[in-house]
C-alpha cells in the first residue's frame, strides 16, 4: 500500500471524513457573523470518569483527566483535529510558510487574533494575553508542566491587539504541535498574585464553549454553555463530569442510566462482549496512541545483544495473547507510531511466531543450553527479570505466558511487579529495570517527533534528559531526530520517520506488542462524540455534542 | 480534675508529635514522589521533573522539610494540596460533611439495632433468637463490605430500579428526600458490620450485669420486669459501650473507605486512597494528624464519659 499525504482523500475513512467535515464546519464557523442568532443551548449530559480532576489551571502539572476541562473551558490558538490537520480557534488563520504567519527558516511568528473574543468574565482576549501565556511557561517561579518549545522563543512583540510576532532562537517542528495544546489563559487573571496560587487556578476563566460552574471535590465538576462563544456554540448546557472512582461501579451506573457517557479509560475489556448488547447504548471501539511495550534495557548485558531481542520477538505468540488476554480488542502494531498518523510507516516487517527460528538464531549466536536448559554464553545466563504495575491482572497473565514460552526457547524470566509509584520512579526513569511492560504514548500529540525516548541525550541513566530508558544509542538516530524536529515541511519529514521507524523495528529497543483501543459507551441519542488520536482526553470537543 | 486535664492534654500533644514524625518520615521515604505519576506523560523528562520537585521545595533534606511543616502546621497552615492547591483544612472540610452524614446515619443504625439486639439475645440466652443473632454476626463480620454493597446494588438498582446505584444526590435535585433516598444503602451496608459489632459487645456486657447483686436485689423487691432491664441492666450494661464509641471516633476518618469507593460517596475515606494513590503528602499529613488528634479526643471523652456514668470511677 503506498501512503500518500492525501491518503484521507483517496480512501475517506469514517474517521477521515468527519474530521473533514469538521473542518468545514470550522471554517463555516469563522464567516459567521459574530452577532448571529444561536440556538439556546438546552439539556445536560453526565459524563463519568475514573480519576478525579482536579488541576484547571492548564500549564500546571497535571494528569489527562484534567485535560478534558480544560479543552471545555479554554481555547489554544489552533486545535488539532482527528486527522491530524491544524484548525483555528483564537487566530484567524493557522501559521504557515506558505501564507506567511512563520519564515522559512521556521524562527519568526506572526499571529493573528480574532476580532471580539471575550473571555468569560467579559474582558476581551488581546494579544497581550497569549504573550503572557507563552512567557509564563518559561517563569522561574511558575510550576510549568514543561517547557519544550517555549524556551526556544526569544522575543514577543505585541504589534497591536489582535497581532503578535515571535522569533525563536530555532527552528523546532513540534511547536505547531505543542501549540495545539497550549491553552491561552487571562493575564488580568494573575496581577499581582503568585501563578501558582492564583485564585485562578481554582475557579479558572477561559474563552472556551463552556464556563466553570461549581466543583464538589471528590465528586463532581459543572459546567455550563457559554452563550457568547466565538465560535459555533454548545448546544448541551450543562455538563456534568462525575468522578466514579471504581471501574466496575462505572460501568454500572452507566447500566443503570446514573451516567450517560464513559470517558477515559472506558470500558474494561471482559465487559467489552457484554456492553455491545446493551439496549439504547452506544458501545464502540476506539483507537489511543498508546503502544503496548515490552520495553528492554539495552544497558543489561544480555539484552544488549541483539540476536537476544530478536529471539525473545520469535518467542511471542503475539495471536494468542491478543485473542486470549486481551479480547481481540488491541491491534497488533510493530512501530511505536499509532496508526492513524499521517507519519505511520506500514511497510515495517510483519512479526511472526517462531520460537524455532528463536532458538536458531540464539543457537548461532553462541547462546548454548547449560546443564538446567537455560542457554548460556561467556559464563553470561540467559536471564533477565520483567517488572510492570503490580496489580494489572491481564498484565501478569501475559508475563506468565511470555515466561512459559520463552522457557522453552532456553530463557529465564522472573517476574518483579512493582506498586506504580516505585514502578514509573527510578526503576523506570533511571533504567534499573531489565524488561518492562510498559504502555507509552511515544508522541506529543500529531507531532512524530520522538528525540524524548530516543536520543542519546534523552539517557537519564547516562547523565542525560528525557525518557530514553532503554538506553538506545544510535548516532544515524540521533542524525535523523535532529533533522525530523528541524524539517518544517510534513511532506519532508515524512520519510525521515519512515526511517526512523524501520531502525526502531530493526533494533527492538522495545518489543511493539499492540497499539491500545479504548471501549468507549455513550447514550445512543449522543451525537458528535468523536474521538481524536492526537489529543490526551476522550472528551475533548464537548461543545460538539448533542441529543438527537 | 485540673491535673488530669493538663495531663492528658501534653500526653496527647507528644503523643500527636510522635505519630506526625513517624508519619513524615514513612510517606518520605517509600519510593516514588509526588512527582513519579507524571513520569509517564507524554513528553515529559527527568529535567522538568526535577525542576519542579525543585520549585516545591521537594529536593531539600527530609528534616528540613519536616520542621517547615510543623512550625507552618502549629500556626494553622497545614499546607496545600499538590493535587488541587488548595488548603490541606479546606480539602479535608469540604469531604467531611459527606462522611458525616453517612457514618452519622450509619452509626445510628447500628447502635440501635445493636443494642436492641444485644439485650435480646442476652436476655434470651440460647433460644433460637440468640442462636440467630450469634450466627448472623457472624456473617455480617466475615462479608466483605465491597461484595455486598456490589449485590445490593445488583438486586434494588439494577434488578428493581429501586434504589439509584450511588452518588449522594442528583445533580440538580438535591432536596432532603434526595439525599435520603441515596442514603438508605450505604448506611445499610455500611452499618451491618457495625450493628455485629455492637450486638457482640453489648450481648456480653449484658450478660455481666445481669448477674450483678443489684439486680437481684432489684428483682426481689418485685420491681416490674421492663424497670429492672431499661433503669439497672441496660444503662450498666452501656458504660463499656461509652468507651467503645470514643475509640470508634477516629475511624470516621478511615471507615467509611469501602463503602465510599462502591456507593461513590465523596467523603474523607475515599480522600485518603487518593491522596496516598497520588503521593498528595500535604493532605496523607493532614489526614493523618486529623485521626491522631481524634484519637486522643476519642480517648479523652471516653474516660470522661464514663467517670460521668459511672460515680465509682474517679479521673486523676
Amino acid at each position: 500500500m503506498t501512503n500518500t499525504p492525501f491518503k484521507d482523500l483517496t480512501h475517506p475513512s469514517r474517521r477521515g471524513f468527519l474530521g473533514m467535515t469538521m473542518l468545514t464546519a470550522a471554517g463555516l464557523g469563522l464567516s459567521g457573523l459574530p452577532g448571529a442568532a444561536r440556538a439556546q443551548a438546552t439539556g445536560q449530559v453526565i459524563v463519568g470518569i475514573s480519576q478525579e480532576p482536579t488541576v484547571f489551571n492548564p500549564h500546571l502539572l497535571h494528569i489527562e483527566v484534567d485535560e478534558g476541562i480544560h479543552w471545555a473551558i479554554f481555547d489554544p490558538l489552533f486545535s488539532v483535529e482527528p486527522d491530524g490537520s491544524f484548525a483555528p480557534r483564537l487566530v484567524t488563520e493557522v501559521p504557515s510558510i506558505e501564507n506567511g504567519g512563520i519564515s522559512e527558516d521556521g524562527t519568526e511568528w506572526k499571529i493573528t487574533l480574532k476580532e471580539g473574543v471575550t473571555w468569560h468574565d467579559g474582558t476581551p482576549l488581546t494579544a497581550e494575553d497569549v504573550k503572557f501565556t507563552l512567557e509564563l511557561q518559561k517563569d522561574p517561579d511558575f510550576r510549568a508542566a514543561r517547557r519544550t518549545g517555549h524556551e526556544l522563543i526569544e522575543e514577543i512583540t505585541v504589534v497591536s491587539d489582535t497581532e503578535l510576532t515571535w522569533k525563536m532562537s530555532s527552528a523546532f517542528a513540534p511547536y505547531m504541535a505543542i501549540l495545539s495544546w497550549t491553552f491561552i489563559v487571562p493575564k488580568h487573571a494573575f496581577d499581582g498574585v503568585d501563578p501558582n496560587e492564583a485564585p485562578f487556578n481554582q475557579s479558572p476563566i477561559g474563552t472556551g464553549p463552556y464556563k466553570w460552574d461549581s466543583r464538589a471535590p471528590g465528586d463532581n465538576i459543572q459546567l455550563v454553555a457559554n452563550p457568547d462563544y466565538h465560535g459555533d456554540g454548545a448546544s448541551i448546557e450543562r455538563i456534568v463530569v462525575k468522578y466514579v472512582p471504581d471501574l466496575t461501579v462505572l460501568y454500572t451506573q452507566f447500566k443503570t442510566g446514573d451516567i450517560d457517557v464513559i470517558a477515559l479509560q472506558g470500558i474494561s475489556p471482559d465487559h467489552y462482549a457484554e456492553a455491545s448488547t446493551l439496549e439504547g447504548k452506544t458501545v464502540e471501539l476506539v483507537p489511543v496512541g498508546t503502544v503496548e511495550t515490552l520495553s528492554l534495557n539495552l544497558g543489561n548485558p544480555v539484552l544488549a545483544d541483539k540476536a537476544v531481542r530478536e529471539a525473545l520477538y520469535l518467542g511471542v505468540d503475539k495471536t494468542t495473547i491478543l485473542e486470549a488476554l486481551y479480547y481481540g480488542l488491541p491491534t497488533p502494531t510493530e512501530t511505536y507510531m499509532p496508526q492513524q498518523s499521517f507519519y505511520y510507516n506500514p511497510d515495517l516487517p510483519e512479526h511472526v511466531y517462531d520460537p524455532e527460528a528463536g532458538k536458531a538464531l540464539l543457537d548461532e549466536a553462541g547462546w548454548v543450553p547449560g546443564s538446567d536448559g537455560i542457554r548460556e554464553k561467556d559464563g553470561q545466563r540467559l536471564s533477565f527479570i520483567c517488572s510492570t504495575t503490580a496489580g494489572n491482572h491481564v498484565r501478569e497473565q501475559m508475563q506468565q505466558f511470555l515466561q512459559q514460552s520463552w522457557k522453552e526457547m532456553g530463557i529465564e524470566m522472573e517476574i518483579s511487579n512493582l506498586p506504580p509509584a516505585v514502578m514509573w520512579a527510578d526503576h523506570w526513569m533511571q533504567s534499573q529495570f531489565d524488561m518492562a511492560v510498559a504502555g507509552i504514548i511515544f508522541l506529543t500529540g500529531p507531532d512524530p517527533d520522538t528525540t524524548n525516548y530516543m536520543s542519546t541525550d534523552s539517557i537519564n541513566a547516562q547523565g542525560g534528559a528525557g525518557q530514553n530508558t532503554f538506553q538506545i544509542s544510535i548516532p544515524e538516530l540521533d542524525e535523523l531526530l535532529k533533522k525530523g524536529a528541524t524539517t518544517v515541511s510534513p511532506e519532508a519529514r515524512k520519510p525521515i520517520y519512515a526511517e526512523i521507524q524501520s531502525m526502531i523495528r530493526e533494533e527492538l529497543p522495545f518489543l511493539p506488542l499492540f497499539q491500545r483501543n479504548e471501549v468507549r459507551g455513550h447514550l445512543e441519542g449522543l451525537q458528535g462524540y468523536e474521538p481524536n488520536i492526537n489529543v490526551r482526553i476522550t472528551f475533548w470537543n464537548m461543545q460538539d455534542w448533542s441529543w438527537a | 480534675m485540673i491535673r488530669f486535664l493538663t495531663h492528658r492534654t501534653l500526653q496527647g500533644i507528644v503523643l500527636i508529635l510522635i505519630v506526625s514524625m513517624i508519619g513524615f518520615t514513612v510517606i518520605n521515604l517509600a519510593p516514588g514522589g509526588p512527582l513519579s505519576q507524571y513520569a509517564m506523560t507524554p513528553g515529559m523528562s527527568q529535567q522538568d521533573l526535577d525542576r519542579i520537585a525543585h520549585q516545591m521545595g521537594l529536593d531539600r533534606p527530609i528534616p528540613v522539610q519536616y520542621l517547615d511543616w510543623l512550625v507552618n502546621m502549629v500556626s494553622g497552615d497545614w499546607g496545600k494540596s499538590y493535587r488541587d492547591q488548595s488548603p490541606v483544612l479546606d480539602v479535608v472540610w469540604r469531604h467531611m460533611g459527606a462522611t458525616l452524614l453517612l457514618m452519622g446515619t450509619s452509626t445510628a443504625i447500628a447502635v440501635a439495632l445493636g443494642t436492641l439486639i444485644g439485650v435480646l439475645g442476652a436476655l434470651k440466652r440460647y433460644s433460637v433468637f440468640d442462636y440467630m443473632a450469634t450466627v448472623g454476626a457472624m456473617i455480617a463480620l466475615s462479608i466483605p463490605t465491597f461484595w455486598f454493597g456490589l449485590v445490593a446494588i445488583f438486586f434494588f438498582s439494577l434488578e428493581l430500579g429501586w434504589l439509584p446505584a450511588g452518588n449522594m444526590y442528583t445533580v440538580g435535585d438535591q432536596s432532603f428526600s434526595d439525599y435520603a433516598i441515596h442514603l438508605i444503602m450505604p448506611s445499610i451496608v455500611l452499618a451491618l458490620v457495625n450493628v455485629a459489632i455492637w450486638s457482640r459487645y453489648m450481648r456480653a456486657s449484658t450478660l455481666d450485669v445481669m448477674d450483678q447483686d443489684y439486680v437481684r436485689t432489684a428483682r426481689a423487691k418485685g420491681l416490674p420486669r421492663w424497670r429492672i432491664v431499661s433503669a439497672h441492666i441496660v444503662r450498666n450494661a452501656l458504660i463499656p459501650m461509652i468507651t467503645l464509641a470514643g475509640l470508634q471516633l477516629p475511624t470516621i476518618i478511615g471507615g467509611a473507605l469501602v463503602t465510599e469507593t462502591v456507593f461513590t460517596w465523596p467523603g474523607l475515606g475515599r480522600l485518603f486512597i487518593d491522596s496516598l494513590g497520588y503521593n498528595d503528602y500535604p493532605v496523607i499529613m493532614g489526614l493523618l494528624m486529623f485521626s491522631a488528634i481524634l484519637t486522643v479526643i476519642g480517648n479523652f471523652l471516653a474516660d470522661v464519659g464514663v467517670a460521668l456514668a459511672d460515680p465509682r470511677i474517679r479521673l486523676g
